[in-house]
């Protein structure tokens, strides 16, 4: 008989609702595993077991009362430390935002609550979600479950370490370049990153506002589908939110993939820097695929190439002006005695931020100062227009894309700090899904020759999240159980 | 394109950010191998395409103009690092008057 926290959330939800188990006993068993892993994994910044407790009482007193439950009701979740709870700090892995309290809830919380999930902890994140490793993060790197000496990536690596060392079966993320599905692939759980507009961002502390979209992680495709349901749809506080309704993806999971076309991303499996190990492992998740009965094809996206060029012009541009609103004045770390407002804003921002988080800064700022806007930013957009073309093109011919969502496995805390741009290319094959707006996920498929997880990224037009979910639980199913990380029962 | 230290350093001002001699050199020497990576894009044809902003097709979102709640200003000012009646305080900003 397996343990509470080795299950799946829907079971656990399932289990919840026949009486089986209460959520606070749930809650407890994760907070306990939390207390007894965290020291070593560094998974939270916060733990919030007063919070946890208070939706989990409140969930056992709403079935008492016979109330009917929702699909995750009871289940813990990991919030990335970039959302607004009331009152509960939220650092944005920065020491600017040290001792921020939120006087507010971000939507997403807001509906969390209301499905009864209990937050269990503000998961650790690279600074300001700016990094590939969570190494940028001013509370410590997180390290992964697979391998305690290697990074969980990032920047939601703490969400992504966190589920897959069952300190929570849910957690949530933001993903502007990759960062849900590149460590979801590198922590072996499943992420999912949705259409730009699919999840309000009222509360979400913002990095580049026209990538940014909060997304869903889990042990089980079910799990991650189930979570993105509950926190999905339209939000009059978002404008940029969409105004479509939901589609009942637990539905959409059941079906087969028959005959459905599968584009095989051809550049990325025969491009350099792809490990040998994880082409392996892709080939392999694609031929099962195929035997499941999809159509498989290739695919050549040349343009993609310049996708990685474009990214790293528009998102520092956006950050820069996003990151300017942090001055010392309003909220968050302000330096003492300063003897004017200028030197306030300079010493407040020099003192507060981490370095990945300043050469950001500096290259948007750059990017975007006089004479230089049309030749960087202009032209990366431009770009940008080239990359939603060339993706509309290749779903002429295909229903899905599928690839690896990282050219390696996860690498060594410290292999990569001193290289920014090697850092960047973690994130190569994820970065044209945010700039399409599109929506992406990452399903873990199996192990590579190290040892170590390989994610298989599946990519779909804006607003396919159903589809995505379908191609990833059929792939699921035919894939079968994976390996436990080797702390699963240590604790 | 390489980046100079003194471009590294008026970017910095423009920024509002602080460097020593060493991170002078440092990011200068980083910025320009992003730099350089980043200007692949200028290796594109990209006459006649239009930018791209937003890459959902939203525009105009309208509300009616109606008075609802909101954050009341005790709360939304609690975040601050100084206060005194009912606003955000800062340190001098103009020169006094010689």
């Amino acid at each position: 008989m397996p343990e509470i926290w080795e299950l799946p959330g829907t079971e656990i939800a399932a289990r919840i609702k026949g009486g089986e188990v209460s959520a606070r006993e749930v809650t407890d068993a994760h907070l306990e595993r939390i207390e007894s892993l965290n020291p070593e994994i560094n998974a939270f910044i916060t733990i919030t077991p007063e919070l946890a407790r208070a939706t989990a009482d409140e969930v056992d007193a709403r079935r008492s009362e016979g109330e009917q439950l929702g699909p995750l009701a009871g289940v813990p979740l990991a919030l990335k430390d970039i959302l607004c709870v009331d009152g509960v700090r939220t650092t944005a892995g920065s020491r600017i935002l040290e001792q921020y309290r939120p006087p507010y809830d971000s939507t997403v919380v807001q509906r969390l609550r209301v499905a009864g999930i209990p937050i269990v902890g503000k998961a650790n994140c690279d600074e300001f979600a700016m990094g590939s490793s969570n190494e940028n993060s001013a509370y410590g790197p997180v390290r992964n479950p697979w391998d305690l000496e290697r990074v969980p990536g990032g920047s939601s690596g703490g969400s992504a370490a966190a589920v897959a060392a069952a300190m929570a079966p849910l957690a949530i993320g933001t993903d502007t370049g990759g960062s849900i599905r590149q460590p979801a692939s590198l922590s072996g759980v499943v992420g999912v990153k949705p259409t730009y507009g699919r999840v309000s961002r009222y509360g979400v502390i913002a990095f580049a506002s026209s990538l940014d979209q909060v997304g869903t992680f889990g042990r089980t495709v079910q799990d991650a589908a189930h979570l993105l349901g509950t926190i999905a749809g339209h939000d009059p506080m978002d404008a940029t939110s969409i105004p479509e309704p939901v589609p009942d993806y637990g539905a959409a999971m059941r079906d087969d993939i028959k005959s459905l076309r599968v584009g095989v991303v051809k550049d990325w499996m025969e491009g350099e820097g792809l490990q040998p190990g994880v082409a392996e492992s892709i080939r392999g998740a694609v031929e099962l695929l195929g035997k499941e009965g999809a159509q498989i094809g290739e695919v050549e996206l040349p343009v993609f190439r310049y996708a990685l060029s474009a990214y790293y012009l528009i998102a520092p541009a956006e950050c820069s002006s996003n990151l300017a609103r942090y001055d010392g004045v309003r909220q968050g770390h302000r330096a003492a005695n300063a003897k004017d407002v200028v030197e306030l804003n300079t010493r407040t921002r020099t003192e507060g931020f981490g370095d990945e988080v300043k050469r950001r800064i500096m290259l948007g700022t750059y990017a975007l100062s006089a004479g230089y806007y049309d030749a960087y930013y202009g032209k990366a957009q431009q770009v940008r227009t080239l990359v939603i073309k060339e993706f509309e093109k290749a779903y002429e011919r295909f229903d899905v894309l599928v690839g690896p969502t990282s050219p390696t496995t996860a690498f060594k805390i410290g292999e990569r700090a001193d290289d920014p741009l090697a850092m960047y290319l973690s994130d190569v094959f994820t970065i044209p899904t945010n700039l399409a707006g599109a929506a992406g996920l990452s399903v873990p498929c199996g192990l590579a020759d190290d040892g170590l997880p390989v994610g298989l990224q599946i990519l779909g037009p804006p607003l396919s999240e159903d589809l995505l979910f379908r191609v990833a639980a059929a792939y699921e199913r035919a894939r079968g159980p994976l390996p436990n990380p080797p702390l699963w029962g240590t604790a | 394109m390489a980046i100079t230290r003194d471009q590294v350093a008026h970017v910095a001002r423009l920024a509002r950010l602080a460097f020593t001699d060493d991170e002078l050199d440092r990011f200068a020497r980083q910025l320009s191998a992003i730099l350089e990576h980043a200007e692949q894009v200028t290796e594109l044809a990209t006459e006649d395409v239009p930018p791209t902003s937003h890459a959902i097709p939203l525009r105009n979102v309208f509300r009616p103009d109606e008075v609802g709640e909101c954050l009341p200003q005790e709360k939304a000012l609690s975040i601050g690092p100084e206060i005194e009646d009912g606003r955000f305080k800062v340190p001098r900003i103009m020169e006094e008057p010689s």
